[in-house]
């Protein structure tokens, strides 16, 4: 049963990881706006001359 | 800031498509194939690459890797995008890990038919391909975090945190369910022995459903579905809770696979009480996505994407529900070893996994080609056909479970079994029918989508490289940066915890193991290793995948101990690398079957189970009759098994041999006696030695080292 101590490790530092992910997210300012990303998804970002390339001639770099 | 122009690779978006569907009816194949063996055992035509236990496998590695595996990919690498503003970082890397992916799935393929296995559920692929696999994995990580350091998009989207916690988990999962030390090329023994191989194991495999069958898929539901519908999610706050919350309930529910076992109560108790709480994000999600769909359910009368969608969510609502109610001791002490786990988990993976793919791929395909889908009526009636071929299957094996587990503990009134174990099996059979024909109308339905996705295909024009237009995000990306490493400055104590668990977590990883090993004293005197000739025949046992339909480990009530021994105790599988406590009784437990049947019994057993037990459904192994055990590896393999703890004396591989074909010449006597002739080198032959072994240590008088003397 001593194997818990590596799962616990595991597990403990994986959610450290997460809390961190948290603490960071919600210190930049991810969540202020609550109400903008679910509609932004909805939009798609054609470019304003619609023309949409179908062969493979496209510029290598996108910038 | 000026827009830029941009384009986004629908090329890997389709070809992980492609694979998607190829691999999904691969997978549903094998599967029905593996359901139309357990009432017709003699579709493994005497081979040892089609029996149920080499099958089943590569159904479970081909639909969860290879079908959803792709699935996951698909969806990510086309949302991951579009939720950025950017094209994936890499296309070199993209096509690396497309390929890649692809070749680990046949060498899954190949090496599970032909026997090699890990013999740990989820996690068979022996050791090179598991090397593989983490290096694919790491690449994609690469791509991903590449993608999401070049965004346009400041804001994280909800769907991009699971793609997070996902890549993060599943690493963390792989790596560590998969220390195993290799014996030759294809051969490894699991580095953790049975209790602890048992709970690492199903930390792994409980959290593979959490990390690779559910995170990434709510990632993709809510992308998908808010598209799908052009609504936006119902409750963003609501999507962000729960998705902390899953992700740090999930990985605390493993030891739900393990209760009533030799697992400490005290882990049992905390699988069970985080698989309850893990209701409620669970919930979250299916809520979340259900309510989007408000004012909006015309569109799902007409829209075969969200009718997939909501019958999706739904039943990973129903299966989120069902598995915590499942992890209480009490309705477990029913469920277990049933088939009532796999009604549930196929409520979530042809429900909730597989309509989703269905869903997105319906979505996806006449976006990327420019046209409109081919035909909705057909969609539609996959759709009926998919979701009536789920209640099909699942119902049927719901009865099957309750059924048998009734049969199972049902006592005369003298306080005698009333069943037999075969008699439990021969009368669930037509529920074996019933399922297997849902899983065909289920497979039926995935053709007609191949059919019109191909037919869409056909009529429209590949967009390879879809343009955009978006600003980039520049200065406040830095200021981010910077905002974030005063802060942490700013917190000494913070900093040094965290540095403190980043070193101890290394330091750990090399010390603990060490411990492990010499932590592996027996605690019942009377368990000694296998001998060399037992050992062949475990990993003939493990190679055959015999642990798909028999358990090893005898639970302690009344009814199991009157059918089968004394309860399992956890010192009795100190040696056992890897466990095989097995997760079904197709057939009974073995765990005690030492010393209860004659060699011969074993002998013709093999050679077709029919012969001694009329009606049963046991696939026949007459190959081991004539194929030799290999003795060239009795010297690694010993030595392997040195190196995990167990105590051989030393030196001993150098005389593993002699003691091998002692007891195997004593076994070839007896069987002479009962008029079988047999070379005493013959594959039965190591295995009948490890069958009679099973169980008996526990009743054993103290005995010296060298091979245990057979009755």
């Amino acid at each position: 049963m001593s194997v818990i101590i590596i799962l616990l490790i595991a597990s403990i530092s994986v959610a450290s990881l997460f809390l961190g992910a948290y603490i960071w997210s919600v210190k930049t300012g991810q969540y202020e706006d609550e109400y903008s990303p679910p509609l932004r998804i909805l939009f798609d970002d054609k470019p304003t001359e619609s023309v949409n390339e179908i062969s493979h001639q496209y510029p290598k770099q996108d910038n | 800031m000026q827009a830029e122009r941009f384009y986004y690779d629908n090329k890997i978006v389709k070809s992980f498509g492609y694979a998607t569907m190829f691999w999904g009816v691969i997978g549903m194949l094998a599967g029905l194939y593996a359901a139309i063996q357990l009432y017709a055992p003699g579709t493994s035509m005497n081979m040892a690459a089609t029996t149920f236990g080499r099958v089943r496998p590569v159904h479970t590695n081909a639909i969860i890797f290879a079908f959803v595996g792709n699935c996951i990919f698909t969806g990510v690498y086309y949302s991951l995008q579009r939720l950025c503003k950017a094209r994936m970082f890499s296309d070199k890397l993209s096509w690396i890990h497309f390929w890649g992916w692809q070749l680990i799935i046949v060498a899954a393929a190949l090496t599970l038919f032909l026997g090699y296995t890990s013999g740990k559920e989820y996690a068979e692929l022996e050791w090179p391909i598991d090397i593989a696999i983490t290096l694919i994995w790491v690449i994609f990580g690469i791509n991903m975090f590449g993608t999401l350091v070049k965004r346009r998009e400041k804001h994280i989207y909800v769907a991009v945190w699971f793609y997070i916690a996902t890549w993060v988990t599943v690493a963390l999962l792989h790596i560590v369910n998969s220390f195993a030390l290799p014996v030759s090329f294809m051969k490894s023994y699991s580095w953790y022995a049975g209790v602890q191989d048992a709970l690492v194991q199903w930390w792994y495999g409980h959290n593979a459903v959490a990390f690779f069958l559910t995170t990434p898929i709510l990632g993709l539901m809510y992308y998908f579905l808010p598209k799908a519908a052009n609504r936006p999610v119902y409750s963003y706050r609501l999507s962000i809770i729960h998705f902390w919350a899953l992700i740090f309930i999930y990985i605390w529910a493993g030891p739900h696979h393990l209760l009533y076992t030799s697992l400490p109560d005290w882990a049992q108790s905390l699988g069970t009480v985080f698989s309850i709480m893990l209701i409620a994000p669970s919930w979250g999600g299916m809520l979340n996505g259900l309510f989007t769909l408000r004012g909006a359910w015309d569109k799902v009368r007409e829209d075969p994407v969200l009718k997939f969608f909501v019958v999706a969510v739904t039943c990973y609502g129903m299966a989120t529900f069902e598995g915590p109610m499942m992890s209480l001791k009490n309705v477990n002490a029913i469920a277990h070893f049933s088939d009532w786990v796999i009604a549930h988990v196929h409520i979530g993976g042809l429900g909730w996994n597989g309509f989703m793919a269905f869903g997105m791929l319906y979505y996806l395909v006449p976006k990327m080609w420019g046209t409109s889908l081919y035909s909705k009526k057909l969609a539609t009636n996959h759709f009926w056909l998919g979701t009536i071929g789920i209640v099909i299957y699942a119902v049927p094996l719901y009865w099957a479970g309750f059924t048998q587990a009734q049969m199972w503990k049902t006592f005369t009134e003298e306080g005698q079994l009333k069943f037999q174990f075969l008699e439990t099996v021969t009368h669930i059979i037509p529920m074996y029918v019933s399922r297997s024909i849902g899983g065909g109308l289920y497979l039926v339905g995935a053709l007609m989508m191949v059919y019109n996705l191909y037919k869409t295909i056909a009529k429209g024009s590949f967009i390879a490289n879809e343009a955009a237009e978006a600003a980039p995000i520049v200065k406040e990306h830095s200021a981010v940066r910077e905002y974030w490493h005063r802060w942490i400055e700013k917190k000494p104590m913070t900093m040094l915890v965290f540095s403190l668990i980043v070193v101890a977590i290394g330091g750990a990883i090399e010390i603990i193991p060490t411990f492990l090993v010499k932590s592996n004293v027996p605690t019942i005197s009377s368990v000694k290793p296998y001998t060399p000739l037992e050992l062949q025949g475990r990993d003939i046992y493990v190679r055959e995948g015999c642990y798909t339909c028999h358990s090893q480990m005898v639970r302690p009530f009344r009814d199991e101990v009157a059918r089968y021994g004394e309860y399992s105790k956890a010192g009795e599988f100190v040696y056992d690398h890897p466990f095989q406590w097995g997760s079904k009784r197709t057939g009974p437990d073995l765990a005690r079957l030492g010393g209860k049947y004659p060699h011969s019994w074993h002998y013709n057993h093999m050679l077709d189970p029919r012969i001694m037990s009329p009606g049963s459904i046991m696939p026949a192994y007459p190959w081991l009759l004539d194929a030799r055990i290999d003795t060239t590896s009795t010297a690694s393999k010993i030595r392997a098994m040195q190196k995990l703890g167990v105590p051989y004396p030393e030196g001993y591989d150098q005389v593993a041999n002699r003691d091998l074909m002692e007891q195997a010449a004593q076994i070839a006597e007896n069987l002479k006696g009962d008029k079988i002739e047999t070379p005493k080198d013959a594959e039965i032959v190591a295995l009948i030695a490890y069958l009679q072994r099973l169980g008996t240590d526990i009743k054993a008088q103290p005995k010296e080292e060298t091979a245990q003397a057979q009755q």
